[in-house]
């Protein structure tokens, strides 16, 4: 196990109906789908195991119903897991004390939702400042801090607007400065766009973005839209039936589903730019003219491999030796599928 | 359905009761009844040593809380005197506030243009300048109308009860969320206290605690609190998730997130609930006046026994001005909303309301030591002095002018009023209640008990089974078939005139805003006040008791028809209209029916404010259970008062059970419940 890894989870059950915890004893903790289905029980997270990792962004992806939003809501505790264990820095989380998830909220975790979830009361300043207000940090302390979030998620100036007083865009700026006020060590983000109009929802990816750029913390995120996924993801865990189906990169999503299913989603990806130049690449040839690197995305070199009459040679950054060659060919099928050729 | 289960019990060849059509079931029982009263006198009237002598037991059970009873060695009287000095102190604070004065310090009571001038700039703080010039007016018609004085003594019930009914009510709603137990306790209760009519509650507590304010006090408290409580359940049931789980994440701890999150998101419904609190609050203090409640509910009683109408309309007038700037008070504060306007303005604008009221009080305060109208609005309105003096305004005399101008109008009107009040009361009225009195209670148990049984199943008939034979058994059969009678008709008549209208407000725009106002304004007027036509009109009996009930209970048959014919999908009538229904067919057979679960709602709270209405008709002269909750109270025999209330409240749970029951089934079958 990788020493960075975060957040642990394994086995992961949260099953909702009559007597949950029976019903897994009674199946050995691994209940069929028949089985959930005859005794009128649903599997919400069925036997989900995964890490994140320092600095990543994991996003974890599915429908709605997948069980993606109970998952987040297991690993913070704010709808406690049938079954399974869940550790956060080495930490059990399910042994934690009400004080000591009360600390780890004030201090470690911040989380945006859907609907935003601002207090109605308040106005912006008294939003963000909430989650220091309850740590019993002095007032002066408290609105510098918030004003800082607020300037950095661009509202300066609005701090006295109440949330019915902004627009949605706003209210999720609003959102992300309160989660960012007690400089959590990681992010938790619950579908942060989706209420959100197209044109907005774009802004507020690049301005994800942007943030991620400045603070570098560790991110779970999630989302029902799979171009989303693929644009802010270093890692993306696709989610169907309460099941965990596929945990990759982007790319090895596109280039090797682990089913069905997940080949559904990647079938309308941007594979351009989601698959690298070493992904598809061929043996090394010796007609080749002109290189490219190794990791670049293909959409990035598409131009130049498209009209050079010759392969062009891939060459690994690290080393600066050739390991491969890139034709005209291999772009047209790689991002139009084998249709084209 | 109902032919499958027919079928099932003849291929099953045993008994089946779904075999026997329902008509003839309740055919059977009717039959019965009457037959069984042919042969035994008791199915009459319950045989008179059978009785079971609860009210005695009830008041000699109170005379012994009263004189010998303890709870952990405290005297029970103790407890309860002890009570009725804590409430007496805040009651004497509002007293010394409003009109008593301070007389220990010297200081007067807050002079009239400094509460006139107060209710006018927080009428402008929370809702413009509209709503500022309606109080003004009400505060320039009660300084005028000579019912100043008591309006404050209805209002220092009032300032003291709200908080407490507000404060009661909010600490038992959070309770109610928290607790399983609590909830299973509280939440019937406060369905069942809301059906309640006031009367009920006034017995028990004028039982136990000394004539007097206290006694209005509690009785009020505990009658307006229900609503705050249902209001803070709601308002903190419906906090959005997101929300809830935004302060969890935030790591407030339980408390933090109760008082910091859930409560404060939820402040539009509690205010809501407060305006409830103290439009109940009002409505109660006047009725109390039978437990000693001084103020304008006393007046206004003294002078509609006295037959003084003129007085009598001015202080109606007074009681429902204020009712309404109660009302739009607590709704503009509920819906006035904070925006980021106020930031970087200074301390004087912000608070440019209060600053002004305070230089107002202190200034009259001062003007009030040398000019005596400031502090009291004189009797009477004088211009100029010595022999050249002009009365402008003098409100006894005009009362003095409305008293003889109604005994003009009623010597020339009762020749037309008479008759149609005698021909009704002969024809319809008497043989009603005649029939109700003849009835004999194995018919009515048998037939709402059938009822209850198809309708709501074993708890509701056991529940309907108690409660009427908690009447029956203790001898006040008389008195409750009268309370029926009068409530059937009462109610029969308000949805002969409600549904009507209702279905023409929802048929067009233009009517429903003359309409709807109207009701809103109805239902914030204290029940009492309706008593003033009814007997300007008619003197007392039955027939006015009626006519007082119909202003008043009409409104929700208006109202849930509205609403029912509003909420119809639009699918469905234009899927009448393409089967080519005309407007008539479309109303009968398309709309009224899916509707009707909705009106039957409105029909529920008809009767249950007909029932309320009822038993204050008994403060003007009726024969029925309110009459014996009031003569329980001026004679001291509590049992027979407290049992009469109850039955009242019983009355009202019964209907509430049955329609209820038929509703909720009716809207399941037609799929909208």
């Amino acid at each position: 196990m990788p020493a960075d890894v975060q957040i642990k989870c394994r086995n992961l059950w949260k099953v909702f109906g009559a007597d949950p915890k029976g019903f897994l004893r009674r199946h050995n903790g691994a209940p069929t789908a028949e089985a959930l289905a005859d005794e009128g029980y649903i599997g919400a997270v069925q036997d989900v195991s995964f890490d994140v990792h320092q600095g990543e962004i994991l996003i974890i992806m599915g429908l709605s119903g997948s069980g993606k939003s109970t998952l987040i809501r297991c690993i913070t505790r704010l709808n406690d897991p049938t079954s399974g264990e869940m550790e956060y820095e080495g930490r059990d989380l399910l042994k934690l004390s009400e004080k000591e998830l009360i600390d780890l909220r004030r201090h470690k975790f911040g989380m945006v939702f859907q609907n935003f979830g601002l207090l109605p009361h308040r106005d912006v300043l008294e939003n963000v400042a909430f989650p220091l207000e309850v740590q019993g940090i002095s007032k002066a302390d408290r609105v510098e801090r918030a004003k800082a979030m607020i300037d950095l998620v661009g509202l300066g100036g609005r701090e006295s607007y109440f949330p019915r007083e902004l627009s949605g865009g706003q209210q999720q700026r609003v959102g992300n400065a309160r989660s960012l006020a007690v400089e959590p060590d990681i992010w938790f983000l619950d579908e942060p766009f989706s209420a959100l109009d197209p044109l907005i929802r774009a802004e507020m990816q690049d301005e994800f973005i942007r943030l991620q750029s400045l603070l570098h913390k560790t991110i779970v995120f999630i989302t029902h839209d799979f171009e989303e996924a693929t644009k802010l993801a270093d890692r993306i865990g696709i989610m169907k039936d309460g099941r965990m189906v596929q945990l990759a990169t982007p790319e090895e999503l596109v280039l090797n589903p682990a089913d069905d299913y997940v080949a559904e989603f990647a079938k309308n990806a941007p594979r351009e730019r989601i698959v690298s130049v070493g992904a598809i690449m061929q043996p090394a040839t010796d007609s080749a003219s002109g290189t490219v690197s190794s990791t670049a995305k293909i959409g990035s070199v598409a131009e130049q491999v498209l009209t050079s009459e010759h392969p062009v040679a891939v060459v690994d950054e690290a080393s600066g030796n050739v390991v491969g060659s890139i034709d005209r060919h291999n772009v047209a099928t790689s991002i139009f599928g084998t249709r084209a050729a | 359905m109902t032919e499958a289960t027919a079928q099932t019990g003849e291929t099953g060849g045993g008994f089946s009761l779904a075999a026997i059509p329902l008509w003839a079931q309740f055919a059977a029982i009717i039959i019965f009844g009457v037959l069984l009263s042919l042969v035994w006198d008791g199915a009459t009237r319950w045989p008179e040593e059978w009785i079971v002598p609860a009210a005695p037991w009830i008041t000699e059970f109170i005379e012994w809380l009263k004189s010998e009873a303890t709870i952990f060695g405290v005297e029970f009287k103790d407890i309860t005197r002890g009570i009725g000095a804590a409430l007496k102190a805040p009651v004497k604070w509002a007293e010394y506030l409003l009109y008593r004065g301070f007389k220990g310090i010297g200081l007067g009571p807050l002079p009239w243009v400094a509460v006139a001038a107060g209710v006018v700039i927080f009428a402008h703080w929370v809702g413009g300048v509209r709503l500022a010039i309606f109080c003004a007016l009400t505060m320039i018609y009660l300084a005028t109308f000579n019912v100043w004085k008591d309006s404050m003594k209805t209002m220092t019930i009032v300032i003291v009860a709200v908080p407490m009914a507000a404060l009661l009510g909010v600490v038992l709603g959070i309770w109610v969320t928290r607790s399983r137990t609590a909830s299973r306790i509280f939440s019937p209760m406060f369905d069942l206290m809301q059906a309640t009519p006031h009367m009920a509650y006034l017995a028990p507590v004028a039982a136990l605690f000394a004539f007097g304010p206290v006694t209005a006090l509690i009785a009020t408290v505990i009658f307006a609190m229900p609503p705050m409580a249902r209001c803070t359940i709601l308002g903190l049931q419906t906090v959005s998730s997101d929300v809830l789980e935004a302060g969890q994440m935030s790591g407030c701890t339980k408390r933090q997130l109760l008082w910091k999150v859930a409560l404060p998101s939820s402040k539009r419904t509690l205010m809501l609930g407060l305006n409830q609190v103290v439009m109940q609050t009002l409505a109660m203090v006047v009725i109390a006046s039978i437990a000693g409640a001084t103020g304008l509910g006393h007046k206004l009683l003294y002078s509609l026994q006295q037959l003084r109408l003129g007085v009598a309309i001015e202080q109606g007038i007074a009681i429902s001005l204020i009712a309404i700037v109660l009302d739009r008070l607590t709704q503009a504060y509920a819906y006035k909303e904070t925006d980021h306007f106020a930031a970087g303005k200074s301390f004087v604008q912000r608070h440019k309301h209060l600053l002004l009221f305070l230089v107002i009080l202190v200034v009259s305060y001062i003007a009030a030591e040398f000019y005596r109208w400031v502090k009291i609005p004189p009797a009477k309105f004088v211009w100029g002095s010595g022999d050249a003096k002009t009365v402008l305004f003098d409100a006894k005399l005009l009362a003095r002018h409305m008293d003889q101008a109604i005994r003009d109008f009623n010597v020339v009107a009762f020749d037309y009023i008479n008759p149609i009040r005698d021909w009704v009361t002969i024809w319809i009225l008497l043989p009603v209640r005649d029939f109700f009195l003849w009835l004999p209670w194995p018919v009515f148990v048998g037939v709402i008990g059938l009822a209850a049984w198809r309708l709501g199943g074993l708890p509701v008939l056991l529940l309907c089974l108690a409660l009427m034979f908690s009447f029956i058994v203790t001898g006040f059969w008389v008195e409750t078939m009268k309370t029926t009678y009068l409530v059937l008709i009462a109610a029969a008549l308000c949805v002969m005139i409600g549904v009507p209208l209702g279905i023409w407000a929802a048929r067009s725009e233009r009517v429903a805003n003359v309409i709807m106002p109207i009701c809103d304004t109805l239902q914030t007027f204290p029940s009492f006040i309706y008593l003033i036509p009814a007997i300007m009109l008619f003197r007392i009996g039955d027939f006015a008791n009626i006519f007082a009930i119909l202003p008043y209970a009409t409104v929700p048959a208006i109202r849930y028809t509205y609403l029912g014919l509003k909420r119809i999908p639009p699918v469905t009538v234009e899927a009448g209209i393409a089967n080519g229904a005309t407007r008539w067919q479309r109303l009968w057979k398309v709309e009224l029916p899916v509707a009707l679960p909705e009106i039957m709602l409105g029909l529920n709270q008809t009767i249950m404010m007909a029932l309320a209405m009822t038993a204050i008709t008994a403060l003007i002269g009726s024969t029925d259970l309110g009459q014996e909750v009031v003569r329980s109270i001026s004679t001291q025999n509590f049992g027979r008062g407290i049992l009469a209330g109850f039955f009242i409240a019983a009355l009202g749970i019964i209907a509430d059970r049955l329609i209820v029951s038929w509703s909720a089934e009716r809207k399941r079958q037609l799929g909208v419940a």
